[in-house]
């Protein structure tokens, strides 16, 4: 084998791909994001960057299934509702007890995951995301009838998740450091996962469904497991998103929803590890710009996604690691294992 | 006589008009290399995907080791001991050699809800998978990716992920289609390594590889079985001159 494995942390750090680098620094920023803000006094922004990890959160969730597994799920965002319904919804019955809120979004979120999926992963390509989607609608439409939980108009949530003052949701920069860390874990988990056995048996089903049951593996139960963690990761998200908010509504349910957390998934570089948290960021970023000059300007997301699928195909981390073998083939360094790296689960 | 490895009896599968198997019936020993040959069109692949599992028959029966796999789904009747190779080669993409080979063995090694550990570390998996690269010479490939491998390398790979399963009986599709005479010649000292050693259904057009490898033939014309015996019998056989080797040898 090569010699591209050089001893110690020291040597690892010497030899990170574009990739890592990026990773590195994107999560320093954001480590160090209340402090920015508070330093060049722009608290908006801290709001953004709250909503973007809280995104990121479901954009590796949904990574998983969509990105590793080739499951192309196009109801996620159904799962942000169950999670942001189960912190609305006992808040309404005045119970504000922050481990029920989060153990409730995960466990339901879970449960949903199992019974659609079961339904779902009997289906291929085309059905599987049409069938997803109705399940997500169906979600959407529950939410939109449920007249006591305010239907379309949503609901307020006056008091945030308690967790008997072990976590304090009430302080912003409190609040997004709880949602860094969460999003932290979940990268932490998916990365154990998508390397493990596991991971393997998901993963091989994506490249080749066929062979992986002539080989002696139970591609559905695989694939609805991990269809289950997905959805219960997204869960989790959204019972933070309604927190953050402060307010739950259908909204949060709509395809459309669905469509951009695919979208943060596709322009970041799905089945890499880190690349749904830049999609993420790419997307809020774009939001967050482009709303100054058009408020419309989600109605040519389709456009951008389409662009992305068309001449960066790999996304962000695939444009980057290209640029890196491309910058390492003219200074003569001939390296594929820049592009490995970069597209691997561990970029 | 030793209790038959496999045991097919009346199966049969159509599409639409077509009767791709009509009503064949076929014995496997433990032990024998056993090939199936015949004309193009003549349901061999048809019945390979039967006996894994793909294509569920319209009727009759498969017993495999005394047990009826019949209605067995792909991925049990891998698990009871059953190994496929595919004529249009079939590799895992985006992945390595090593990691197809290891996805094989991972299979068989109890189930595979462990989420944790990492499984290019999992010295259970990696070394029987070297094992068997080694076995089909492509250990020098391991971590190469499969659509860096040339034609016949991916086919070597599909006899390696065969044998990661510890099959007891190899269903070989052609094995050596569209392979160059190096590469075949290869694939002949490979599959004459195994002779003896595993059971195997080998569907072969090479006349000389089936007369080189197999201890008994079957002939299928038009989804039916016309002749089963030895090389000898089956090359003195009237009907298979007239249906099938008459055309072709002459
Ligand atoms: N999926 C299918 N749908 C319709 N007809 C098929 C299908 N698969 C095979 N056939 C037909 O069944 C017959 C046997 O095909 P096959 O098993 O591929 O033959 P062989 O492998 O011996 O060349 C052919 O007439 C073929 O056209
Ligand atoms: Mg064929």
């Amino acid at each position: 084998m090569e010699s591209r494995s050089a001893n110690g942390l020291m040597g690892k750090v010497l030899n990170l791909s574009f990739n890592g680098w990026l990773m590195i620094v994107v999560l320093v920023i954001f480590a160090f994001a209340p402090v920015l803000t508070e330093v060049f006094n722009q608290p908006f922004y801290l709001d953004v960057a709250t909503r973007l990890v809280i995104l990121a959160i479901a954009a590796v969730s949904l990574n998983l299934i969509l990105g590793f597994g080739g499951m192309i799920s196009f109801g996620h965002a159904a799962f942000l509702g169950l999670g942001a319904y189960s912190v609305g919804i006992p808040f309404y019955y005045d119970i504000y007890n922050g481990w029920l809120h989060f153990a409730l979004a995960i466990v339901v979120s879970a449960v949903f995951a199992v019974i659609t999926g079961a339904i779902c992963l009997r289906t291929r390509g085309v059905y599987f995301i049409m069938i997803t989607m109705a399940f997500g609608q169906m979600v959407y439409f529950a939410g939109v009838s449920a007249e006591e939980y305010g239907a379309d108009d949503g609901l307020s949530i006056y008091v945030r998740s308690n967790f008997n003052g072990v976590l304090n949701f009430d302080d912003d920069t409190s609040l997004y450091y709880i949602c860094f860390v969460s999003l932290l874990v979940a990268l932490y988990i998916v990365h154990r996962i998508v390397n493990s056995r596991f991971g393997m048996a998901v993963r091989g089903a994506k490249g080749n469904e066929e062979r992986m049951r002539a080989v002696g593996f139970n591609v559905y139960i695989y694939r609805l497991t991990c269809y289950a963690i997905a959805g219960a990761m997204c869960g989790f998200a959204g019972a933070l998103l309604a927190n953050f908010t402060d307010f739950i509504s259908p909204e949060m349910i709509d395809w459309t929803r669905s469509g951009e957390l695919m979208f943060m998934v596709i322009l970041g570089g799905s089945g890499t590890l880190f690349g749904p948290f830049l999609g993420a960021a790419a997307f809020v970023g774009l939001d967050v710009f482009l709303s100054q000059y058009w408020v419309h300007w989600r109605l040519i997301f389709g456009i951008l996604l389409v662009l992305t699928v068309l001449f960066a195909k790999g996304g962000i981390t695939g444009v980057v690691a290209n640029l890196e073998s491309m910058l390492r083939r003219t200074r003569g360094r001939g390296s594929s294992a820049a592009k490995a790296d970069g597209e691997g689960p561990d970029g | 006589m030793a209790e038959p490895v496999l045991q097919v009896s009346g199966l049969i599968k159509s599409f639409g008009g077509v009767l791709a198997t009509d009503n064949v019936h076929l014995t496997v020993l433990p032990f024998e290399t056993h090939a199936v040959i015949g004309p193009n069109g003549a349901g061999k692949t048809t019945l390979i995907a039967q006996l894994s599992g793909a294509l569920r028959p319209d009727a009759g029966e498969i017993h495999f080791k005394g047990r009826d796999i019949t209605h067995f789904p792909p991925y049990r009747r891998s698990l009871a001991g059953l190994a496929r190779s595919f004529q249009i080669t079939s590799v895992v993409q985006e992945m390595t050699v090593l990691q197809n080979v290891a996805l094989a063995v991972q299979a068989h090694r109890g189930h595979s809800f462990r989420f944790w550990h990492p499984a290019a570390a999992d010295r259970e998996l990696i070394e029987p998978a070297m094992e068997r690269l080694e076995q089909v010479s492509l250990a020098e490939r391991a971590h190469d990716l499969t659509n860096a491998l040339s034609h016949g390398e991916r086919r070597q790979l599909e006899i390696a992920m065969a044998l990661a399963t510890d099959a007891e009986l190899l269903l070989l599709d052609e094995p050596m289609a569209g392979m160059g005479i190096e590469e075949s010649s290869r694939m002949v000292s490979t599959l004459q390594a195994l002779k003896g050693e595993k059971t195997m259904l080998l569907v072969e057009h090479d006349m000389d590889v089936v007369f080189t490898l197999a201890d008994r033939i079957s002939v299928l014309v038009y989804g039916k079985v016309i002749a089963t015996g030895s090389p000898e019998e089956v090359r003195s056989d009237d009907a298979v001159r007239r249906a099938y080797l008459g055309d072709e040898v002459a």
